[in-house]
């Protein structure tokens, strides 16, 4: 076990810089530059700031430099906010988005599980169809009709929530963006526990349980809840990896110090090495956790094994 | 029941069953009635659909959500059809036991096998798990698992689908239950295995004093097991005797249909000077696994004469199929193999095609081969639009229709769906769709074992036909012995990828060389005593 995670980690290696080349320049390819503005900007001062950033040098060159930054851990200054390096942006922004990010998956993990599990115990009952409406209703309306609505009811209607703002975490302020975060999640996550519930309900050795004499909760709990949650574990992999990076809605309309914001402001004005720094962080997560869903995949199931 | 002190075990009354589909309420058992003494064995006998099964998971509870059942079923008096969950719960796997057709899938696959056996001894019994423990490994000693201890933290992908159904015994017997419920528990292990496994049931039966009811179509089990006989046919009993009464005088129509379903007759000899039509030398097949390479075809040598069948036997993991593959070049092989004089081997995947018309094939599964997006005209001209994509549509059609008819089907049924048709109407299908390029071999690879008895005898029958129509040889590959016997002219015993022995099929059959080859006869044909 210890052999293939370590040997996983070696070929995420290559996988990096696969991804980090392309993105690298894919963002180059893409019309307009850091320092495009609608004035245009005085030519010696522009000569300046391009001979700074090494914008100036043939691409391949700056590609060279950003490799060997990158190796020694330096993402670079920002472009747009001079003040402030990628990796202090990073440092401020990514504990809030993981914070939220990760309370918003594992409520909805939990939640949306025992919501699929009670639809297919009680499928076509009032239950089951309560879940497959709100599950409909969760994939449907988008975050940002769901996030001002919230506001409203909670904050300005009945005041029992702030409308937004960070306030380092307070329980109150986090209760708003990991609800709106978690709400399109869960309805996912409650599908696709309910679907492989009833499938695995319907299994040869569910029938065994059952013919062997076992208690409902035994049939249910330590059979058919074990099978089931092999496609739900598949899937919080690459969810972690998107939630934890960051979402723009939530982060906007709550007004939340996250990375997500800065990602996509940054894709705008082409802030390359923000750009960049995004990609290598949205790179390890989705390595890390794929790595982290492969290792919880062989201890539910003794069939996958990697050695 | 008379009113007098004796309760059967088991009393079944009036049962009926009935499921709620969208068209509808369909029946699936009809007001049936049937009992077992202790200690008895009782076989309900019918083919796939006679609601045999049915009826017995009915009495166990388990019928799914949109089953339901009326009548009685009682188990030493008390009616299990009007029992609460729980009561029921306490007698299922503790004095009445089920196992099942699908030793593959009915373990849980991601628990260990002495924690699966454990689970309905700690279940039912007031023990801790070190007894429960010990109890499991016991019992795997009972049903003569080899190498019990180590089992016991095996997980059911690591065994055979024979050691699977010792496991799912174990589990059943472990609290010394009086009933035990098999249903069609031998039908999908090998012929030496089933044998094993049916002399292990009976073994325990003695030892426990326990009523068994089987639920089986195969009625060469039946003779040697049972006491008393029920037969079904279409959800209802038709017939019930001792099994001497049921094989001496059967008296409904279908019990003699029943009976007289194994495959007869034998094919008209081929002529001694026959040309050869497919030569093969030294086929050899291996597969990697990670780094290993495992060799499961070790040279193999045969030959097809021009309308002659070439009978295949052996075992899951002999290699049969994998032959009939490595000839269709369908996996890679090494060695020489020719057809009608010309070297296939090393030829191109395009330079192959025109010889794909000539050699054609019928898998085992008539469910999972055929399309179930496309009619049954689609896929019976299917080779056709690739074979001579210059015909007309009109031209196809009518060749659709002859070579269903060829079959047996009427020529409306090119425009049905394959879900519309049963398992023998879908093997008749792919022998169409196999049929209408006109080929001069023919490779069936297991053609009749997922099929009923009557259904197989039908299939054969119609093999045996068109082969004479149109002199095709065939490649026959099959578990089944009597099946074998009614087509080849010559057979192929193989075993773990080698060839045990060869020859006439009557003179293999009745005086075989190899002692392995006795030990499948001896197991095939316990029933034509």
């Amino acid at each position: 076990m210890l052999r293939y995670a370590f040997w996983r980690m070696m070929t995420a290696v290559p996988t990096l810089f696969v991804v980090v080349t392309l993105s690298f320049f894919m963002i180059r390819i893409a019309p307009g530059g850091p320092f495009d503005q609608e004035r245009a900007l005085d030519p010696v001062i522009r000569a300046n700031l391009e001979r700074t950033y090494h914008l100036d040098l043939p691409l391949v060159q700056q590609y060279g430099i950003y490799l060997k930054n990158l190796l020694h851990g330096d993402l670079g200054p920002s472009f747009t906010m001079p003040e402030f390096s990628v990796a202090e942006l990073l440092h401020a922004g990514l504990p809030v988005s993981i914070r939220i990010g990760g309370l918003a998956l594992l409520l909805a993990l939990i939640l949306g599980g025992a919501m699929g599990v009670i639809a297919a115990l009680y499928r076509d009952g009032w239950a089951d169809r309560a879940v497959v409406g709100f599950a409909t209703a969760g994939s449907t309306i988008p975050t940002f009709v769901v996030a001002p609505l919230f506001q409203l009811v909670f904050a300005l209607g009945l005041n029992w929530l702030p409308v937004g703002g960070w306030n380092d975490g307070a329980f109150h302020n986090l209760i708003g963006p990991v609800i709106c975060l978690m709400l399109p999640q869960l309805a996912v996550v409650a599908r696709l526990m309910r679907s492989s519930m009833i499938e695995a309900l319907h299994t040869h050795h569910i029938r065994t349980a059952r013919a062997m004499g076992l208690s409902e909760a035994a049939v249910v709990g330590r059979h058919a809840l074990r099978s089931a949650l092999l496609p739900v574990v598949s899937y919080a992999g690459p969810a972690a990896a998107a939630l934890m990076t960051g979402s723009v809605v939530v982060e906007t309309v709550f007004s939340i110090p996250g990375i997500g914001r800065y990602f996509v402001d940054a894709a705008l004005n082409r802030d390359y090495t923000v750009v960049m720094g995004a990609v290598v962080v949205l790179a390890v997560f989705t390595i890390l956790f794929n790595l982290i869903v492969d290792i919880a995949y062989t201890l539910v199931d003794p069939r996958v094994r990697y050695d | 029941m008379t009113a007098d002190h004796h309760t059967p075990l088991l009393s079944v009354e009036a049962l009926s069953v009935h499921y709620a589909t969208d068209g509808g309420e369909t029946c699936a058992v009809r007001d049936v009635s049937f009992r077992i003494e202790p200690g008895e064995t009782v076989a309900i006998v019918g083919e796939s659909g006679s609601g045999k099964s049915q009826s017995m998971i009915a009495a166990m509870g388990l019928l799914p959500h949109n089953g339901r059942a009326t009548g009685r079923i009682a188990f030493r008096g008390d009616d299990l059809l009007r029992l609460n969950p729980q009561a029921l719960r306490t007698l299922r796997g503790a004095e009445i036991s089920m196992i099942f057709q699908e030793p593959m899938t009915s373990l849980d696959p991601l628990y260990r096998i002495g924690e699966q056996i454990m689970e309905p001894i700690l279940r039912h019994r007031r023990v801790g798990r070190r007894a429960a423990r010990a109890r499991a490994l016991e019992m795997l000693r009972q049903v003569h698992m080899p190498d019990p201890e180590r089992q016991m933290r095996a997980y059911p992908h690591e065994l055979s689908g024979g050691q699977r159904q010792r496991v799912m015994i174990a589990m059943a017997l472990a609290n010394n239950p009086s009933l035990l419920i098999a249903d069609e528990p031998t039908t999908a292990l090998d012929v030496t295995i089933q044998a094993e496994i049916i002399a292990l049931i009976a073994e325990l039966q003695r030892k426990n004093g326990m009523g068994v009811i089987f639920i089986t179509h195969d009625l060469g089990l039946v003779r040697h097991i049972a006491d008393r006989v029920y037969v079904m046919h279409r959800g209802e009993v038709v017939e019930t005797g001792t099994v001497g009464a049921i094989f001496e005088r059967p008296q409904h129509p279908y019990t003699r249909a029943l009976l007289d379903a194994a495959p007869r007759g034998r094919k008209i000899p081929v002529a001694a000077d026959a040309e050869p039509l497919l030569t093969a030398r030294g086929l050899r097949v291996s597969f990697s696994t990670g780094r290993r390479r495992i060799e499961v075809l070790h040279g193999l040598d045969l030959t097809v004469r021009q309308g002659e069948t070439l009978g295949i036997v052996g075992e899951s993991g002999s290699g049969k199929s994998t032959l009939a593959r490595a000839i269709l070049r369908l996996v890679d092989a090494e060695g020489e193999i020719s057809f009608e004089g010309q070297r296939l081997d090393g030829l191109s995947p395009r330079a192959l095609r025109p010889f794909r018309s000539r050699i054609q094939v019928v898998f085992q599964d008539p469910f999972g081969a055929l399309s179930p997006h496309m009619t049954a005209g689609q896929i019976v001209t299917e080779g056709l639009r690739v074979h001579r994509p210059a015909q007309s549509a009109r031209d196809r059609d009518e060749q659709a229709v002859l070579a269903l008819r060829e079959v047996g089907l009427p020529p409306e049924t090119r425009h049905r769906y394959i879900h519309e048709f049963s398992g023998g109407q879908r093997q008749r299908i792919a022998i169409a769709r196999a049929l209408i390029l006109k080929p001069r071999l023919l490779i069936l690879d297991e053609p009749t074992s997922a099929l009923d008895r009557m259904v197989q005898k039908q299939v054969i029958d119609l093999l045996r036909d068109l082969q004479q129509r149109h002199g095709m040889s065939y490649v026959f590959v099959s578990h089944d012995l009597a099946a074998v016997r009614a087509v080849a002219d010559r057979v192929l015993v193989m075993k773990d990828g080698t060839l045990v022995e060869e020859g006439p099929v009557d003179q293999v059959l009745s005086a075989p060389d190899a002692a392995y080859t006795r030990a499948l006869i001896a197991a095939a044909f316990m029933d034509v005593a």
